[in-house]
């Protein structure tokens, strides 16, 4: 398998390097329908059409927009719902009309934090050539990759976590919010640069996993408790913490303080720049604990300890001091990984267990324990989850993911690089 | 006054025939068989919207509807430990976590808003249920001072009488051979295996069971309530069934029901004391913490709390015997 780890760790490189060299113009936050009207057959913009859009539980008008001169049009929506889209025929240049058969309004469901795209087809009356499905792939699979880095940079901590101490532990996404919004408050609050916030949510992801380690599962492991007895304290510690941060920061959605952007073209892609900023930021991290995992002395300590604890300890590595740094790692990775989900998407109190199913889905994938595993796994199903909603409704789209687990478990229950001895 | 009195109905409410119910299923699957199923809340949808589903879209009776609901929490148990039950505990653990989730997101979606109601669910199929109340529906009844409803005093017999049911078949299978059977399962697999016998098969056996009892509870509190909504069905009721199993004893018969009694008497008196200390001239605490979304709030914490601290101190709960808690299993 070598040789494979070492596949992931050229390609991370050369994929970091291609993500950082863009750095481009911004957009708005929030739930937001939008679109580009231009003619099917010659690619022209059509500028000036009037779009209406109304939310459909109570007919009331939301916003009206126009068209602009590259036909963009984009409206702020009030929230998540189901809305109306509606193009005002009369308002269409002379010879233009809606393609054949279409009706001149449709209902777009939009999640929370989504941009959601009304697309209408127009047309100049000459003969029409097929739409390219092949961009909407390409552009699920951009959100894809965005989505399976955040979930690697999360699950790597899991799994090694696991590989070390054997605790599946479901906490681990409550450490994604906990540095999600400890960044959240230095940046709204203190009105410090998202930079700095996310340098400040790292150091609390690490004093939350050294707390952990310290306070609950060291003197667990000392009383010798058995795997259940864990499982169930870290559901119950999940609980707790899941709905301290509710009380602390309500039910509500929130948004970093940063620029707004537009989305920028890169062939079939639009996205914003502070998407390809936070890839090429994950991307970095992660060849970062992929090298220090390969060469440092830690790092293979830590390999050690996942791969055989009873080696590991008796050729004289101090167990339990790899896996405090494992929890400072992890910890620390997961408040990254929560930064980054918050600043491409939005923050809630409930994000981190939601992510929690999806990086189990990608360790499970990976193989449970291994590290590598964790980031392979978790960018499959990043692109899955995305590609998915190509097919089934967005709201659902997690439901793609675990769809994966229990084949691969029905299949391959060790995962893609896991040992077959764990499983039991 | 009302505090208590309040607090006293909470021992025999609805929802703690619910939780004693969906505890009762965990106690098969994690109390005897040392099965980590932590989705019990999604075998409680399937049940109330397998009744739900058949009764409003199909237009069938009640009663055909009960068998569809259970038909549905079998599906699910097989669909979940197929691929599960032969691996380590904890990808159960996952896997039914995340199945548990997924049905609710899935049942909530508006794509499917002529099935299931989408978010507003559905309501209005449990009528053949009340037309068969001895108890006139809108008569006030005053037992020991606490006023309950007509329609209360028929659903909480029936829910009771569903509860002692359970806890009777769960006393026989117990006692039987395959429960021992089940008992020496959990305490290792391994030696259950070289006897011959087919541990997978007893592990399904104990999954299904389990939840189709959680499914009893579903159908029950969506008769109760008479609608079904998909976002009360959240992955923290499993964790109350948990919290009760654990509080009452694991693998004892009665642990469960004692436990999903205390259970939600504390968990209602936590709300009248909080209501109480946030409100008035000279509050306690501050009433923007304790708004109904704080008190929920609290209380799930001090769920939480109560788990960790119930497993580390005191994993028998109040009844258990220590020997009979499956700690270990791998």
């Amino acid at each position: 398998m070598r040789w494979l780890h070492r596949i992931v760790a050229i390609g991370l490189t050369a994929l970091a390097a291609l993500f950082l060299g863009a750095a481009l113009p911004a957009y708005a936050e929030g739930e937001t329908v939008s679109g580009t009207l231009s003619v099917t057959q010659s690619g022209k913009a059509v500028e000036g059409v009037k779009i209406t859009v109304t939310s459909k539980a109570d007919g009331k008008e939301v916003a009206t927009v126009e068209s602009d001169a590259d036909g963009r049009f984009s409206a702020p929506l009030p929230g998540p719902g189901v809305y109306t889209v509606k193009i005002d025929k009369d308002s269409l240049p002379d010879k233009i009309v809606l393609d054949e058969g279409q009706p001149e309004s449709r209902d777009v469901t939009v999640a929370a934090g989504q941009r959601a795209a009304a697309l209408f087809n127009l047309s100049d009356g000459s003969k029409v050539t097929e739409p390219q499905q092949d961009i909407v792939w390409a552009q699920r699979v951009a959100e894809g990759l965005r989505y399976g880095l955040i979930i690697a940079i999360t699950a790597i901590g899991l799994s090694l976590i696991f590989g070390t101490t054997g605790l599946t532990n479901f906490a681990h996404g409550e450490m994604v919010t906990v540095g999600a919004f400890a960044a959240w408050w230095v940046n709204t609050g203190l009105g410090t640069p998202l930079w700095l916030s996310t340098i400040f949510a790292v150091i609390v992801g690490i004093v939350l996993g050294i707390l952990n380690e310290l306070v609950i599962w060291r003197p667990l492991r000392k009383r010798r408790s058995g795997l259940i007895a864990m499982l169930v304290v870290s559901i119950g510690l999940g609980l707790a913490m899941r709905y301290i941060l509710l009380l602390v920061v309500k039910g509500d959605r929130q948004f970093y303080d940063t620029p707004v952007q537009t989305v920028v073209d890169l062939g079939p892609i639009s996205i914003t720049p502070r998407d390809l900023q936070a890839m090429g930021l994950c991307l970095v991290v992660l060849v970062g604990v992929a090298v220090m995992l390969q060469f440092t002395k830690i790092g293979k300590a830590m390999r050690a300890v996942a791969d055989n604890r009873d080696l590991a300890a008796s050729s004289g590595i101090n167990v339990n001091r790899v896996i405090l740094v494992v929890w400072m790692l992890g910890g620390g990775l997961a408040a990254f990984g929560g930064v980054m989900y918050g600043w491409t998407l939005n923050l809630r109190f409930d994000m981190g267990f939601t992510l929690l199913l999806l990086m189990f889905a990608g360790v499970t994938l990976g193989g449970l324990g291994t590290a590598y595993g964790a980031l392979l796994g978790s960018l499959v199903i990043g692109v899955i989850v995305q590609l998915s909603t190509m097919v089934i409704p967005d709201d659902i789209k997690t439901v793609s993911g675990l769809l994966v687990l229990i084949l691969i478990l029905l299949v391959r229950p060790s995962g893609l690089l896991g040992a077959r001895q764990r499983i039991g | 006054m009302d505090i208590l009195q309040n607090a006293l109905k909470a021992l025999v409410a609805k929802e703690a025939v619910y939780y004693a119910l969906l505890a009762i299923g965990l106690n098969i699957q994690f109390g005897y068989a040392g099965l980590l199923n932590f989705g019990q809340v999604g075998f409680a949808l399937v049940g109330s919207f397998g009744v739900a589903v058949t009764v409003v879209q199909l237009g069938a009776s009640y009663w055909l509807g009960l068998l569809a609901g259970l038909l549905a929490s079998v599906v699910l148990a097989l669909l979940l430990g197929v691929p599960t039950l032969r691996l380590r505990a904890d990808y159960l653990a996952i896997t039914t976590i995340a199945a548990a989730e997924i049905l609710r997101l899935v049942f909530r979606t508006n794509a499917l808003n002529d099935v299931t109601g989408g978010t507003q669910g559905l309501s209005g199929f449990s009528d053949d249920f009340y037309d068969l109340s001895p108890f006139p529906l809108s008569e006030v009844y005053r037992p020991f001072g606490i006023q309950f409803r007509g329609q209360e005093v028929w659903v909480l017999t029936v829910g009771w009488a569903l509860v002692l049911l359970s806890v009777l078949l769960v006393w026989l299978l117990m006692r039987s051979p395959w429960g021992r059977v089940q008992r020496s399962i959990r305490e290792d697999e391994d030696a259950a295996r070289a006897l011959g016998k087919n541990v997978y098969w007893y592990k399904m056996q104990a999954l299904i069971l389990g939840g189709a009892v959680g499914a009893v509870g579903g159908i029950f509190e969506a008769t109760a309530s008479r609608s079904v909504i998909p976002d009360t069905y959240e992955n923290a009721v499993t964790f109350f069934a948990y919290a009760a199993l654990i509080l009452g004893g694991t693998a004892r018969v009665f642990g469960p029901v004692i436990g999903a009694m205390i259970f939600w008497f504390l968990f209602s008196i936590t709300e009248g004391v909080l209501s109480r200390l946030s409100t008035g001239d000279n509050p306690i605490i501050s009433g923007d913490l304790v708004d109904a979304q704080g008190i929920a709030a609290i209380r799930f914490v001090l769920v939480g709390v109560a788990l960790i601290l119930l497993m580390k101190y005191r994993p028998q709960g109040i009844f258990g015997d220590r020997r009979e808690v499956a700690l270990d299993a791998r």
